[in-house]
């Protein structure tokens, strides 16, 4: 036990140590301060607006900043359920793969522009190479960008003063892309690639088995490059239908430290991020030590329950539950990584959750239903935590009867529906869905397991899409019209309705005066 | 309603100029610097045995578990995943049938076995054992060879990979090194 004691509490130690020097960088993004790369990227950056027709230093109101924000997003679906629709007919396909299923496509679009990228299908054996780099992987950059432009504005709603405006979204995005996540993902997919992570255009291999020389296929693909970004963009969604458990995904201890790090290392960086922007470090690390508690508390009770409460067996040496887990990792990193991966929105895996002890497999269960708010998704996870901040401060401020208040802004009705729909939408959409499936006659078809763990299957699932997460229990078969169809939608409704929120509710935010903190205040 | 097209141009271009700066440049720039630096992982971590005569064969990739079943191999995970509840009857069914299929395939063997050998793994081609489990069959493997068990303790020895850092990760034995060493290839 003591070793993986030593394990999370390095995680921890190193999580929150490039969080702080990079949550400060990313701050000097947002404000447009120059930074070490600003020299080479801001031809890149100014030619690109030049482009789109778009004055970087004309902001936008709250409607204005939603509208570019759903544009974007619905451009980005249509483009990438025609890049699948079309693959068999385009380059980069040494596989000859044909498009998938219409259906099929749909929800891998809505997944990945959602940034949930729940994945109904495996990538070696349905998506091109030329789909997964021209499509995928740009979508894993642009909607983790799309999550933190949000969040810069509902900043900038608590900092501002009788303001109309928010920012600019594509200036958001395009810093947040060039500046943040692109030199970030460089450097990891290099040191993926070093530790074993494919990276190559070629076809997949073919090669004779040692012992009875029968064929064995091997897939490859450009992998590295979209595994760096699909874990600092929480995203999640593997290049391989098995993501981070097989070996060409993450290769060795070193390679899975490098990912779960990568998890978190954005989300944790916005805590500090936003207490430099409130000019007010101890509000960051409130947030951030608030998540910082569930998360730890997450992680013991998975690593003790996959190591302790796991079956026992006549004449097999007990060593904890090893079922869906691999050797290298062991139950140490495969418990980390199961806590980690849905405390963000990140929802990759290198462990089978369908397989995790019932303790085990309660806890990240229990992490996306709370909303994807412990660290959460990038961006996303931190405007979802202030709305609960500003939930708690309402309600706190009606029980002693004061005009509630948050960093010397007052919290009014619209403000507050705005928090509701950021914090209701999920809950709804997963009961509605998990509802919605159980009454369907096939259900029972879709499962592996039987019984109670057969129904956790549904609801995990449906918890995962109604959570931007995109992990699985992954007995239960998603590929079908219903989900596909039915998770595609909530997907999107539940990223953009509560996104869109946001914005609104910085919008307003920004329009009011800020009242003088005083100690009489205590909110 | 003209706010709305005055924005679809900017989207519009700005997907494409994202495209091909995350998906054409930043690919590419990727791929061009694995394939320069790390060729071989890049490629798959592909293992290539070069014989006296000049010529070579290649004999899958380190990373990828190969099945073997004979007694004079080491014996990986069952292939496949289950995603079965760990504590559920069916699971507990296949278990035993993997239990009864060790205590026939090596029924001098009195020892408990360990975990590792009779769950499946997350990817289901692990090609990992623990060295508990590489342990397990040196006794057999040595038999079936004709070889010092010391011999066959060395090679998977050789092909151990501990911690890294000391404590991150656990130990890991890999199997088809170990068997291609077994087979005097590597």
């Amino acid at each position: 036990m003591s070793i993986f004691i030593w394990q999370n509490l390095f995680f921890v130690v190193l999580l929150v140590g490039l969080s702080i020097p990079l949550g400060i960088y990313v701050y000097h993004v947002m404000i447009g301060k120059k930074v070490f790369l600003t020299p080479v990227l801001t031809p890149v950056e100014k030619g690109l607006y030049k482009l789109m027709g778009v004055r970087d230093e004309e902001e936008m109101n709250a409607k204005e900043y939603t509208l570019a924000i759903l544009l974007f997003g619905l451009a980005g679906l249509i483009f990438l359920w025609l890049l699948q629709m079309l693959q068999g007919f385009l380059p980069f396909n040494p596989e000859g793969l044909k498009g998938p299923t219409w259906h099929l496509a749909f929800n891998t679009a809505a997944s990945f522009v959602s940034n949930t990228n729940w994945q109904a299908y495996s990538g070696e054996s349905t998506l091109s190479y030329l789909t997964q780099f021209l499509g995928l992987t740009v979508q894993n950059f642009v909607s983790a960008a799309t999550g933190i432009a949000a969040l810069f504005a509902l900043i900038r709603g608590f900092i501002l003063k009788q303001q109309n405006t928010i920012g600019n979204f594509w200036v958001d995005l395009m810093r947040t892309t060039l500046y943040v996540l692109i030199p970030l993902s460089l450097v990891i997919a290099i040191a993926l690639v070093f530790q074993g992570v494919v990276q190559t255009f070629g076809p997949y291999r073919v090669s004779a088995t040692l012992e009875n020389g029968s064929a064995q296929i091997l897939p490859l693909g450009p992998a590295a490059s979209q595994i760096a970004i699909k874990q600092l963009g929480t995203n999640g969604g593997g290049f391989f239908g098995l993501n981070s458990a097989f070996p060409f995904e993450n290769p060795t201890p070193f390679s899975n430290l490098i990912e779960v790090l990568s998890i978190l290392l954005i989300p944790a960086s916005l805590c500090v991020t936003f207490g430099k922007a409130v000019k007010d470090g101890r509000q960051g690390w409130a947030i951030y030590i608030t998540m910082m508690i569930f998360f730890i508390a997450a992680l013991i009770l998975t690593t003790m329950s996959e190591q302790l409460f796991g079956p026992s067996f006549e004449g097999v040496a007990s060593s904890g539950n090893m079922e869906g887990k691999e050797i290298i990792h062991g139950i140490g990193a495969s418990s980390q990584w199961a806590v980690v991966t849905t405390a963000a929105s990140n929802g990759s895996v290198n462990a089978m959750h369908d397989s995790l002890t019932p303790l085990g497999g309660l806890v990240p269960l229990f992490l996306m239903q709370l909303g994807e708010i412990v660290f959460g998704g990038v961006g996303s996870g931190l405007y979802g935590m202030l709305a609960f901040v500003l939930l708690t401060v309402f309600i706190a401020g009606l029980m002693v009867g004061r005009t509630p208040e948050y960093l010397g802004k007052k919290v009014e009705p619209f403000d507050m529906k705005m928090v509701c729909l950021i914090v209701l939408v999920p809950p709804l959409l997963t009961l509605l869905g998990t509802a919605a499936a159980v009454v369907m006659p096939q259900a029972v078809s879709w499962l592996t397991n039987s019984g109670a763990h057969g129904f956790s299957e549904i609801l995990y699932a449906f918890t995962s899409m109604a959570n931007n997460n995109g992990s699985a229990f992954a007995g239960f078969n998603a590929n079908t019209v219903f989900t596909n169809v039915l998770g595609g939608i909530i997907m999107l409704l539940v990223r953009f309705i509560p996104m869109s929120a946001a914005v609104f509710l910085a919008g307003n935010m920004a329009k009011k005066k800020t009242v003088a903190v005083n100690e009489g205040r205590t909110f | 309603m003209i706010k709305i097209m005055k924005q679809i141009k900017p989207a519009l271009v700005c997907l494409v100029g994202m495209t091909i700066l995350c998906g054409v440049f930043y690919t590419a720039i990727v791929t061009g610097i694995a394939q320069l630096i790390f060729p071989w992982q890049a490629n798959g971590s592909m293992i290539t045995v070069r014989f006296a005569d000049g010529t070579q064969k290649e004999y899958g990739s380190e990373l990828i578990a190969q099945e073997f079943l004979g007694s004079e191999y080491l014996i990986g995970r069952p292939l496949g995943t289950s995603n079965l509840s760990p504590v559920s009857a069916e699971q507990s069914e296949l278990v035993q049938t993997r239990i009864d299929w060790w205590h026939s395939f090596d029924p001098d063997n009195t020892a408990e076995i360990p975990m590792d050998l009779v769950t499946a793994s997350a990817s289901g081609v692990d090609p990992h054992i623990s060295p508990a489990a590489a342990d397990y069959q040196v006794g057999r493997i040595s038999q079936a060879r004709g070889m010092k068990e010391s011999e066959v303790r060395n090679i998977i020895q050789t092909y151990t990979k501990g911690r890294f850092l000391v404590f991150i990760g656990e130990p890991a034995v890999n199997v088809l090194k170990v068997n291609l060493a077994l087979d005097g290839l590597l």
